[in-house]
């Protein structure tokens, strides 16, 4: 087991919101909770994986998430059980999904 | 015109079933996953653990009426009780006696107790008949829905068998020891854990309502498993000496006539079941209508 952690500089705040959570901790699987930092204006990593020395692959699949959502006052809190980089960007693009949208349009389907 | 798919129970996580079994928007978590309620063995071990350690449990409305609801999550640990998962349990029932919902509903998808956690498991399971038969003393039902793809088994099989009402699909498998188990302790001769039709023959949800272990088959459906936890709510069976005298007696007559059996076709052709190698292929609905007519000759 090891654990990472990572920080990004983020733009978007998406302000209060109800703890997201998605996925399992399965096989191959990962769960990812979304929390609100209230006092951060970047976006938190803490990841806690069963796979070891996979730290440079985490930072790469991590990075790709934040360009795509830039997320700022936002807690990543990731469980995960050797699920693969495709796997790991799913989830986190559905955890981002559900977050509230700045303009209040859109959100959940 | 829409049409109604069916939304598997088996491929839905614990939450989803949750989701969609209750009114919609109805159901409020206790201890939700940021409260991190988290195992306190599994990250000695070198283990991840999950915010929920596995098990949702929180209160919610079925048509309407209050229930307290607890769903095991099968993809972590294969639905494990371990020690903070075997007390949400524990703390749901206790919490029924004092608040009196319209039943508890226990969506088990379990092998048991969490090997990790063998001695905190094995008695957080039997904590967890114990709070069971309390809240059904109470005159509250408890009602199990198994339908997920790790079955119920070990420990989670015995508090199954302690409820009110077992409700099952076809996929869902109910018994104490698993097949592997079975197999690696007498033998591939005596039990072949790989052929899957023998282990779904011998703990699916077909054989176990055909031998009334299990009270309602439904097909792999959470509007069916809806429908059958709303027929369920304030049914409460008695749990008397009454009813366990009868319960051993219904054991002792099943092991008198099918003792000698070999396979889960023997003891259907034996029971009276016409075709009994098509009972496999059969619709829920179908399986249903064969213990019907087995009522009726009985009678």
């Amino acid at each position: 087991m090891e654990r990472l952690h990572f920080r990004f500089a983020g733009h978007r705040v998406p302000g209060r919101f109800t703890p997201v959570l998605v996925g399992v901790v399965g096989s191959g699987n990962l769960e990812v909770l979304l929390e609100p930092r209230p006092a951060g204006a970047d976006c938190a990593f803490d990841v806690t994986t069963s796979a070891r020395g996979f730290g440079a692959i985490w930072e790469a699949v991590l990075r790709d998430f934040h360009e795509r959502h830039g997320l700022a006052g936002v807690a990543v809190t990731i469980h995960d059980m050797g699920a693969t980089p495709a796997v790991v960007g799913l989830r986190l693009d559905q955890a981002a999904a559900r977050l509230p949208t700045p303009t209040g349009s859109g959100g959940r389907p | 015109m829409t049409l109604a798919i069916p939304l598997s129970f088996a491929e839905s996580t614990a939450r989803e079933r949750v989701e969609h079994l209750l009114d919609p928007g109805s159901f409020e978590e206790l201890m939700p996953p940021a409260e991190r309620v988290t195992s306190p063995h599994l990250e000695l071990l070198g283990v991840p653990s999950a915010f929920d350690d596995g098990v949702v449990v929180g209160a919610g409305r079925l048509a309407g009426r209050e229930v307290l609801v607890a769903a095991q999550e099968g993809a972590f640990m294969g639905g494990g009780v371990g020690e903070v998962h075997g007390a949400k349990l524990v703390g749901l029932l206790r919490r029924a006696l004092r608040q009196r919902p319209a039943a508890v509903l226990v969506l088990a998808e379990s092998g048991g107790v969490r090997l990790h956690e063998a001695n905190a498991g094995l008695i957080a399971v039997s904590e967890v008949m114990r709070a069971l038969l309390a809240v059904r003393e109470a005159g509250l039902p408890v009602v199990m829905l198994i339908g997920g793809a790790n079955g119920c088994f070990g420990g989670m099989g015995l508090v199954a068998r302690c409820a009110d009402r077992v409700v099952m699909s076809d996929v869902g498998r109910l018994a104490m020891s698993g097949p592997e188990v079975i197999e690696s302790s007498h033998g591939v001769e005596e039990f072949d854990s790989r052929d899957r039709g023998l282990v779904w023959r011998t703990t699916g949800g077909k054989h176990r309502y055909l031998m009334g272990d299990c009270d309602v088959l439904v097909e792999d459906d959470i509007a069916a498993f809806r429908t059958a936890a709303i027929e369920a709510l304030d049914a409460a069976v008695p749990l008397t000496l009454e009813s366990l005298e009868a319960e051993q007696a219904l054991l002792a007559d099943r092991l008198a006539r099918y003792g000698d059996c070999r396979d889960a076709l023997d003891v259907w052709g034996r029971a009276g079941v016409p075709d009994p190698a098509a009972v496999p292929d059969l619709e829920a609905d179908a399986v249903r209508a064969l213990r019907g007519a087995r009522r009726e000759e009985a009678a």
